[in-house]
């Protein structure tokens, strides 16, 4: 029997996808998975080979052979210096933040109803519609010598605790401005809406019932929070502080505007491209984080924290 | 891999030759309507940040090319600019012009087609960081000296004379220590600063050059870094965050550049700068042409204009500058005076080192520390190494 063949061109095409899903696969799935492979991964993959070229010592040529001469050179104690301090600001501000964003958190999801909950959303939304750069450069004002912070804390007559934090070695400083903690500060405004979010959404999933059995059988209301809502929000926990830990890792901005000029790894990326031309050494630089978040992810899901999700 | 290698050395390579093969312009045409150029921040102005300062509407007026500004930030981008193309004219300094002849990115200007090139100041006309090889290429746009800013509260009747002010501690004139109070560049051409320093201090060391240092000098050098990392709190990276830092920080000294200097005393901030015995660093900016620029005669329309019109005065005005063109200062053409601009440090010149890209292979003793190691060793430095 003859067929009939439909006629038009979209008809054709049509029936194309309909004999053979392959293509209609094909056709759905490639846009996308190009764009991935060549221009995300791809452009990840350009980075990692760079990482592996050398600096020539003399000419300041980079030599393209493959050597790991150039991830030796992170663990000179200079480079190795940077590495550690941006890890352990990243480490601090996380936690800090978990601790910070907590009871906000639980309090927005388990008791703020109607204009309050809209109110606790809109206030930790808020700030992340106004401009990274203008936060980052208030804060430098805020934290000055001369600035309302110091302006406050010297009204209350408190100027004698600053001074003894600012006279700490390694993270104080002749003003908060320039020292560590100022730069803990600013990350940790920043960075905190991003563990805020998750840890609510995962606090409003937390069942009620299990909370009123808990108390049924006698635990106190630490227990419950120990044994039921932490390890039942963990997901959220462990989600911002992928955010937190890994946005304060990546950060270069806020470091070189508040802070004592010790640099963080990305601006250490930032110095070595560029006029230096050693593209070799902030390559190195840029796979630090990846390979930071790595081992992070892979303790995390040790310790079960995707069980949940 | 190999195949897109050898594509991009091939390119290379023809980039490489074609200012050889592309001969200078010999006779201007008629203007093509347009022109492109990438310039500083604040370098081309049509009247719209402030009407006072315009050079550029007159030039669409006499000429008919119409000026397109792409400004970049840094020189980096500056030559990233120029590596993309399609630009005519681009504003470069010392670090960048170099690097652009090198890379066969600009070509030679035939300095017939420029009737003001003979009112350039002549130290300036063969400049190494434009002439190559007898070569020009470029004309000489603005230059600026990297001046000590104090506060004169702090250090009263008695100006700093020296840089030791930043580089040693010591007590300043109003009983304090400088610990603390005083600021360095977060760059690390600031080790060039050094350099100078102990040029003038430790003749013992044999420099010549501050951007020519041997294993020895460059030691030394980030020696004397060493003392005053433990004397500055934070290094300044942002001309606005500096002035912020002067007000509010309790920063009584730094080097700097006029513009801050000019911003803070139109403010009322009792601030003056000098440029101190030893000598100073600086920058000097030329205006380059794009070996492939789509508008050659309304570049060089362009270049004539930047020497022959109020720009060179108007310009050093509202930059804090000198212009390339000394009559500038004094002939009227525009708002600049003789005062203002030895103001702005015009008779230093020859008190001033200009920027260069330290290389490995240099004139004075053959082999030297190249940049790249300065920013890696600068930022040890900074972080207390």
């Amino acid at each position: 029997m003859m067929q009939v063949a439909r006629k038009g061109p979209w008809a054709a095409l049509s029936d194309l996808f309909w004999r053979r899903p392959g293509v209609l696969l094909i056709v759905l799935l490639g846009p996308p998975l190009i764009w991935l492979v060549v221009i995300y991964i791809g452009s990840l993959v350009a980075l990692l080979v760079q990482s592996f070229f050398s600096i020539d010592e003399f000419s300041g040529l980079i030599t393209h052979e493959f050597t790991l001469k150039t991830y030796g050179e992170l663990l000179r104690p200079s480079n190795f210096d940077i590495i550690l301090r941006t890890t352990l600001m990243a480490a601090s501000v996380t936690i800090a933040s978990a601790f910070i964003a907590f009871p906000i958190a639980y309090y927005a999801a388990r008791y703020a109803t109607g204009r309050m909950k809209a109110f606790f959303y809109l206030g930790v939304m808020l700030p992340l519609w106004s401009s990274y750069l203008v936060k980052v450069y208030a804060w430098k004002l805020i934290l000055a010598k001369e600035g309302i912070l110091n302006w406050a804390i010297d009204g209350i007559g408190a100027s004698a605790v600053l001074n003894g934090l600012l006279a700490l070695p390694v993270i104080g400083g002749n003003s908060l401005s320039v020292s560590y903690v100022g730069t803990f500060l600013v990350f940790l405004y920043v960075w905190l809406p991003y563990m805020i979010l998750p840890l609510q959404a995962a606090l409003e999933r937390v069942p009620r019932n299990l909370l009123e059995a808990s108390d049924d059988l006698g635990a106190q209301s630490r227990q419950t929070l120990r044994y039921v809502i932490l390890p039942l929000a963990l997901p959220g926990l462990i989600a911002g502080s992928i955010f937190t830990f890994s946005l304060t890792l990546g950060d270069y901005i806020i470091p070189q505007i508040v802070g004592s000029s010790r640099l963080f790894i990305g601006q250490a990326v930032y110095a070595h491209q560029g006029t230096a031309g050693n593209i070799p050494l902030a390559a190195a630089f840029a796979v630090v984080p990846i390979v930071i978040m790595g081992l992070y992810l892979w303790a995390a899901k040790r310790k079960g924290a995707f069980d949940a999700l | 891999m190999t195949g897109r290698f050898l594509t991009t050395t091939a390119v290379c390579a023809v980039l490489a030759v074609q200012p050889a093969l592309a001969d200078m312009l010999t006779e201007l045409g008629a203007g093509e309507g347009q022109v492109d150029i990438v310039a500083w921040p604040g370098y081309i102005e049509r009247g719209e940040t402030d009407a006072a300062f315009d050079w550029v509407t007159s030039f669409e007026q006499a000429t008919g090319c119409m000026v397109n500004v792409k400004t970049a930030n840094t020189s980096d981008e500056m030559v990233a600019l120029m590596n993309e193309g399609g630009f005519d004219l681009v504003t470069a300094s010392g670090d960048a012009s170099l690097r652009l002849i090198a890379g066969g990115r600009v070509q030679p200007i035939n300095i017939d087609l420029i009737p003001s090139w003979a009112t350039v100041d002549d130290r300036l006309k063969g400049a190494p960081w434009h002439t190559v090889d007898g070569v020009h290429y470029g004309t000489p746009y603005q230059w600026g000296p990297n001046v000590l800013m104090y506060n004169t509260q702090a250090f009263g009747d008695t100006p700093p004379e020296s840089w030791n002010v930043v580089f040693e501690e010591m007590t300043l004139p109003d009983g304090a220590s400088n610990m603390g109070r005083v600021q360095a560049y977060d760059g690390a051409i600031h080790v060039a600063d050094a350099a100078n320093y102990l040029m003038y201090h430790n003749p013992d060391l044999g420099i010549t050059s501050p951007y020519e240092l041997n294993e020895a000098q460059y030691a030394a050098a980030l020696d004397l870094l060493r003392v005053q990392r433990t004397l500055v709190n934070r290094y300044w990276h942002d001309a606005f965050i500096q002035m912020d830092d002067f007000k509010n920080e309790g920063v009584v000294a730094s080097g700097s550049w006029p513009f801050q200097v000019n911003i803070l005393q139109s403010e009322g901030q009792p601030i003056a700068s000098v440029i101190p015995v030893e000598g100073a660093t600086g920058w000097a900016d030329t205006t380059m042409m794009h070996v492939n620029a789509a508008h050659p005669n309304c570049s060089y329309l362009w270049m004539e204009h930047s020497l022959a019109s109020n720009l060179q005065s108007d310009l050093s005005v509202w930059f804090g500058s000198n212009p390339s063109v000394p009559a500038a200062c004094t002939d009227g053409r525009g708002m600049q005076t003789a005062e203002g601009c030895t103001l702005n440090g015009l008779d230093d010149f020859d008190r001033i080192k200009f920027w260069t890209t330290p290389v490995s292979a240099c004139e004075s003793q053959g082999e030297c520390v190249p940049y790249y190691r300065w920013v890696s060793d600068y930022i040890g430095v900074i972080g207390g190494r």
